[in-house]
C-alpha cells in the first residue's frame, strides 16, 4: 500500500512539474523551434542580457507586482482590524464583498475593471494595471492576516493602553509584531498572484506597456522567443534556491518567544 | 463575546469613531472598484449602442454560435473539475495521512508552479503533446500507439486539470488534515469497517474543502480563453474566447458585457449550490 501511494503522489508531481523541466530544457536548446533538440547552448542567457523588451516587461512585471503586494498589504491590514472591530452583520457584508474578486471569473473582473477605467477617463497603462492588481490583491492579504486577528488575546492590547500606550504605539508594538508573520504571507501571496497573472493584465494594460506575461501571449502566434524560456528558467531557480534558504534556516523568533 | 473582546470592540468602534475610520479606505476602495465594475457591466449588459434598454446582449447567448461555445464551455468544465477532484482526492489523503506534518513544505511545492509563468507552462504542453512531441516519442519507443490529442478539447481538460489541480488539492488537504485523528479511531472503534468510516465520517467532514475546491476549479475553466487558445488551436471557442474577443477586436462591448452577465449567474449559482451544502452540514 505505502508503494502505491508513493507511486501516486510521484506521477502528480511528474504531471505538475513536467512542463517545467520542459522549458528547462527549452532554454538550453540551441535549435530555435520549440520541437527540435538542436544541441546544448548558453547563447540564449547571454543575449537575454541584451533584449531591452524582455528586460523592460520585466521590470515592468516586478515593479507592478511589488508595488501591489506592498499596498495591497497596507489597505489590507487596516481593513482586517478594522474588520475585527465591527458588527457582525457589517464584517459579514465587507467579508463577502472581499470574496468578489476571488470567486468571480478573471475574464469578468478584468473587464470590468477596464470598463471603469473607460468611463473615468483614465489612460492605460502602468497606472491601470497597478490598481487592478492591488484590487486582486487585497482579498489575499486579508485572507491571510484574518486568522492570526482571531488568535490575538485582546487583553494584551489592553495592557498597552494600561500602560500608557496610545491606540498608534499599541498597534505599532503589539498588535503589529503579532500580525505580521500574516501580513508576510499575505503580502508573498499577493506578490505571486500580481506575478503570474495575465486576464486581468491584458484587459486594462492598453498598448505600449507589457508584461511578462502578456508579452509572451502575444509572442505566442509568431513563436516564442527562446530567451523567454532562459529568463522563467532563472526566475524559478532563483525562488527554489530563494525557499530552500528560507527553509533551512530555523525560524528563532518562534522558539525563543 | 468575551467581556474583553467586548472592550477591544468598543475600543475601535465607539471611542472618537476609529473603527470607521479604518475601515474607510478599503470601503472606499472596494465600492470603486469592486461594486462599481460589476455595476457597469450590468448597465453595458443591458444596453445598446444608443444607450437604450434591451435584453438582446444577454439572449444572444442562445444563437448558435454562443450557445454552442457555451455548452463546449460547461462541459469541458464540468468534466476536468471531476477529474480533478478524482485525482487531488486520493493525493490529499496520503499528505494529510503522513506522518511528519510538513504542512508548509506540502502547500510550497504546489504554489512554485506558479512561479513559472502560467502561459510558458502551458505552452510547454504543446512541446509535450505534439504529434513528434516528447510524450509520442517515448510512446513510440515503446512501441505503443500515438496520443493525438493537441489542437482538440482533450488538450484542453488536460490543459485545465494541469492548472487548476492545486486549487482543488491545498483547500482538501486542508480541510482533511484538520479532521481529528480520534473521530476517526471512534468511528472505528464503533465497529465501522474502512468504507463505512470514509464515506460516512472522513468524506461528509471534509465537504466544506470539497466545495472550495470545486470553485476554485469550477469557475476558472468555465471562464477560460487563455487555455483554448494555447491548447485547442484555433479550432476550439470557448465562451471566454467568444467575450474575449468581442471587446478586444469587435469592440462589443454591450455584447460581451451580456455574455458576461450569463457566466455571473452562473457562477452566482455556483455560490448558492455551496452555500447550502455548507449550511446543511
Amino acid at each position: 500500500m505505502q508503494t502505491v501511494k508513493k507511486i501516486y503522489v510521484s506521477l502528480i508531481f511528474l504531471f505538475l512539474y513536467a512542463p517545467i523541466g520542459t522549458l528547462i530544457v527549452l532554454s538550453f536548446n540551441a535549435s530555435k523551434t520549440r520541437s527540435k533538440w538542436g544541441g546544448f547552448t548558453m547563447q540564449w542567457y547571454a543575449s537575454l542580457l541584451q533584449d531591452e523588451v524582455i528586460l523592460d516587461a520585466l521590470t515592468t512585471t516586478l515593479l507592478i507586482a511589488f508595488l501591489s503586494a506592498l499596498i495591497a498589504s497596507v489597505i489590507g491590514t487596516i481593513a482586517a482590524v478594522a474588520m475585527n472591530g465591527m458588527k457582525r452583520r457589517t464584517r459579514t457584508l465587507l467579508i463577502g464583498v472581499t470574496n468578489i474578486p476571488m470567486l468571480n471569473a478573471d475574464i469578468v473582473t478584468g473587464i470590468s475593471l477596464m470598463l471603469l477605467f473607460i468611463s473615468i477617463g483614465l489612460r492605460f497603462g502602468f497606472g491601470t494595471i497597478l490598481l487592478s492588481h492591488i484590487t486582486f490583491n487585497i482579498p489575499y492579504v486579508i485572507l491571510c492576516i484574518m486568522p492570526r486577528m482571531k488568535q490575538l488575546n485582546p487583553s494584551v492590547y489592553e495592557a498597552a493602553l494600561d500602560l500608557g500606550a496610545s491606540h498608534i504605539t499599541a498597534f505599532f508594538k503589539v498588535m503589529l509584531p503579532d500580525l505580521m508573520p500574516g501580513i508576510l504571507s499575505g503580502f508573498l501571496m499577493a506578490f505571486t498572484m500580481s506575478l503570474d497573472d495575465f486576464i486581468i493584465t491584458h484587459f486594462t494594460k492598453g498598448a505600449g506597456i507589457d508584461t511578462l506575461s502578456t508579452k509572451i501571449y502575444t509572442e505566442v502566434k509568431k513563436g516564442i522567443k527562446p530567451e523567454m524560456y532562459a529568463l522563467s528558467t532563472i526566475i524559478f531557480v532563483t525562488v527554489l534556491i530563494l525557499l530552500f534558504l528560507v527553509n533551512k534556516t530555523p525560524d528563532k523568533k518562534e522558539k525563543t518567544n | 463575546m468575551s467581556s474583553s473582546m467586548k472592550k477591544l470592540h468598543s475600543l475601535y468602534t465607539d471611542k472618537s469613531g476609529k473603527g470607521k475610520l479604518l475601515a474607510a479606505p478599503y470601503v472606499f476602495w472596494s465600492a470603486f472598484f469592486i461594486i462599481i465594475p460589476l455595476c457597469m457591466i450590468l448597465y453595458y449588459g443591458v444596453t445598446d449602442k444608443t444607450g437604450a434598454f434591451t435584453l438582446q446582449n444577454i439572449t444572444a447567448i442562445a444563437s448558435i454560435g454562443h450557445a454552442r461555445a457555451f455548452w463546449r464551455s460547461l462541459l469541458l468544465s464540468v468534466v476536468s473539475t471531476v477529474i480533478c477532484f478524482l485525482l487531488a482526492y486520493p493525493l490529499a489523503m496520503i499528505l494529510s495521512g503522513m506522518k511528519e506534518k510538513k504542512h508548509n513544505f506540502i502547500i510550497l511545492i504546489f504554489i512554485l508552479p506558479m512561479w513559472m509563468n502560467f502561459l510558458l507552462r502551458t505552452l510547454a504542453w504543446q512541446t509535450l503533446l505534439e504529434k513528434t512531441g516528447v510524450i509520442n516519442g517515448i510512446l513510440s519507443f515503446f512501441k505503443l500507439p500515438s496520443l493525438r490529442i493537441i489542437n482538440t478539447p482533450y488538450a484542453i481538460v488536460l490543459g485545465m486539470v494541469y492548472n487548476f489541480l492545486p486549487f482543488m488539492v491545498l483547500p482538501l488537504y486542508n480541510a482533511l488534515s484538520k479532521i481529528d485523528e480520534n473521530v476517526i479511531n471512534a468511528a472505528k472503534d464503533l465497529g465501522a469497517n474502512k468504507i463505512q468510516t470514509f464515506f460516512r465520517v472522513i468524506m461528509p467532514l471534509s465537504i466544506p474543502g470539497i466545495i472550495s475546491g470545486v470553485t476554485m476549479v469550477f469557475v476558472p475553466a468555465l471562464t477560460t480563453f487563455v487555455i483554448s487558445t494555447l491548447l485547442g488551436g484555433s479550432k476550439v471557442l470557448l465562451i471566454g474566447n467568444v467575450i474575449e474577443q468581442e471587446f478586444t477586436q469587435a469592440s462589443n462591448w454591450h455584447l460581451g458585457s451580456g455574455l458576461s452577465i450569463v457566466l455571473m449567474i452562473f457562477i452566482i449559482l455556483n455560490m448558492i449550490v455551496s452555500a447550502l451544502l455548507d449550511k446543511e452540514d
